[in-house]
Formats: C-alpha cells, structure tokens, sequence
C-alpha cells in the first residue's frame, strides 16, 4: 500500500532532492519508519536521540494534524499524502535565576 | 551560502522587532537560492502565535510556561506557515528561512533556537535593546544539529 511523504525544502538535501518519497506503510509510524531506513541522514532531524518525534516536528494526513488523529498509529490507506512540517519555533535564552 | 537583501528588506526585519517589542516578532523571507546564494525578494511579518499562549502551548508545549512567554518566545502557526509557502511557489519563489528579533539579547542563537532549527533555512536574528533595533545576523543549522553556523549577509541595491 504505497503512501506519498512530501519532503520540505531544507530535507530534501537528504533525500537525494526528491520532492517526495513513496512507502508501504499501514500506519504513521510505519511511514516515517520507511522513510528514515532509506534515507537515514534525516532521522536526526524528525527524532530525538531517544527515539520520539521532535516536538517541533508536525505530521499532517492530507490537511489534519495527526495529533489530532491518532498520532503515529493513525492508520494511512493507499494513496495517502503525508506531509511534514515545521513548527518554526525559537527565542531567547532565560535569564539564569542563579546568582 | 550566503544572503543577499537590499537595505529596505532589512529596515522592514529591523522596523517588525521594534515595533512589536518588548515581545518577541517572527516572520519569513522568501526568494530564490541558487546552489550558492539565496536572493530574498520578499519579507513577510507573521503573526507570534505566544500571543495566544493556550493555542501555542497546544500546538508546541512549552516547558515551563510561567517564564517562557511571547516576550522570550516565538512561534509560527504552521498552517499559516503552509499557507505563506503555498502562495510563494505560485509566485515561482520559495521559503529561504525565517527572521525574529531578541529583545534585550544579543542577535545570537539561542539552544532553544538550535533545538527547533532545521538545516539550511536562514535564521537571522534581530537583537532589539529598549525598543531600538541594533545589531542583525543570520545563521544556519549544521547537518549534525550540534551548532549554527553565521551566514554572511549582503545588503545590495537591489
């Protein structure tokens, strides 16, 4: 059951600059999973060193956010277009409450 | 890799931090990228989604929401995000990276910025001291995500 992972731009240096990547995947998971065995240089960019999606990192199935579906077990069929995207996120850092 | 903008592009970054000081402001710079350098053609302002503290939290939790506000904090709805990007590549022009401005800090980057980067994206920094926009810099994330690298930046006449 193939499933279309759209790569964003600064990913794509990753994935030979492939615009998307077609997997067999059932699940979220399943596609990331797929995804980062072939092309292991981005796992580091969607992963955590412990394994979990960045926090920053969002999962949409077609338009909806998959936290709001079933996370990475949200089941995909056939044909299904995953896209990943970043919250782009930053600041400044605390002030240290040390003295 | 380097950035070129005109002065104007700039002013506009420099004008969108004091203006929304003493918060933090966001947007993004679109343009072209050809192998070697990225030539901005527009700057966008967005809108800091830390101004709608539950729908950010939501979206990206933070880790402790007492001290980290909208004024030391930014983030960007990723569906206006999508949305920004969609129109962008209609125009023939793509997402080169994204802007916001340090108020009271330095225009370095934060570990929370290094934490929530991706490579290649330019991110360039404001750092906004009592309201007057001072020094601008851009950076971008190296491959193993240990450090940011600075990025020169051009001001061309454009």
């Amino acid at each position: 059951m193939p499933v279309r992972v759209i790569i964003p731009t600064p990913l794509r240096q990753y994935t030979g600059k492939k615009e998307y990547v077609e997997v067999e995947a059932k699940t979220v998971a399943e596609a990331l999973a797929g995804l980062t065995t072939q092309y292991s240089d981005l796992r580091r960019h969607l992963y955590t060193d412990d394994g979990k999606l960045r926090s920053f990192v969002n999962i949409y199935l077609g338009e909806e956010d998959i936290r709001f579906l079933q996370k990475e077990q949200t089941p995909l069929h056939d044909q299904d277009v995953l896209s990943i995207v970043p919250s782009i996120a930053g600041g400044t850092a605390l002030r240290c409450i040390c003295s | 890799m380097a950035l070129n903008l005109n002065e104007s592009q700039l002013e506009q970054i420099r004008q969108h931090g004091a203006r929304d000081y003493p918060s933090e402001c966001c947007g993004v710079i679109l343009g072209r990228a050809d192998g070697e350098n990225k030539e901005v053609r527009e700057v966008v302002p967005l809108k800091n989604l830390r101004h709608d503290a539950r729908r950010a939290q939501e979206l990206l939790p933070l880790d402790d929401p007492g001290r980290e506000t909208e004024k030391n904090r930014f983030l960007i709805d990723p569906l206006e995000q999508l949305r920004v990007e969609k129109d962008a590549r209609a125009r023939g022009l793509e997402v080169l990276g994204y802007y916001h401005s340090h108020p009271d800090h330095p225009a370095r980057p934060s570990n929370y910025d290094r934490e929530h980067a991706w490579p290649w994206y330019s991110y360039l920094i404001v750092s906004v001291e009592k309201g007057e926009p001072k020094d601008l810099t851009s950076w971008v994330l190296t491959d193993d995500r240990s450090r940011f690298d600075p990025e020169d930046v051009n001001v061309l006449n454009l």
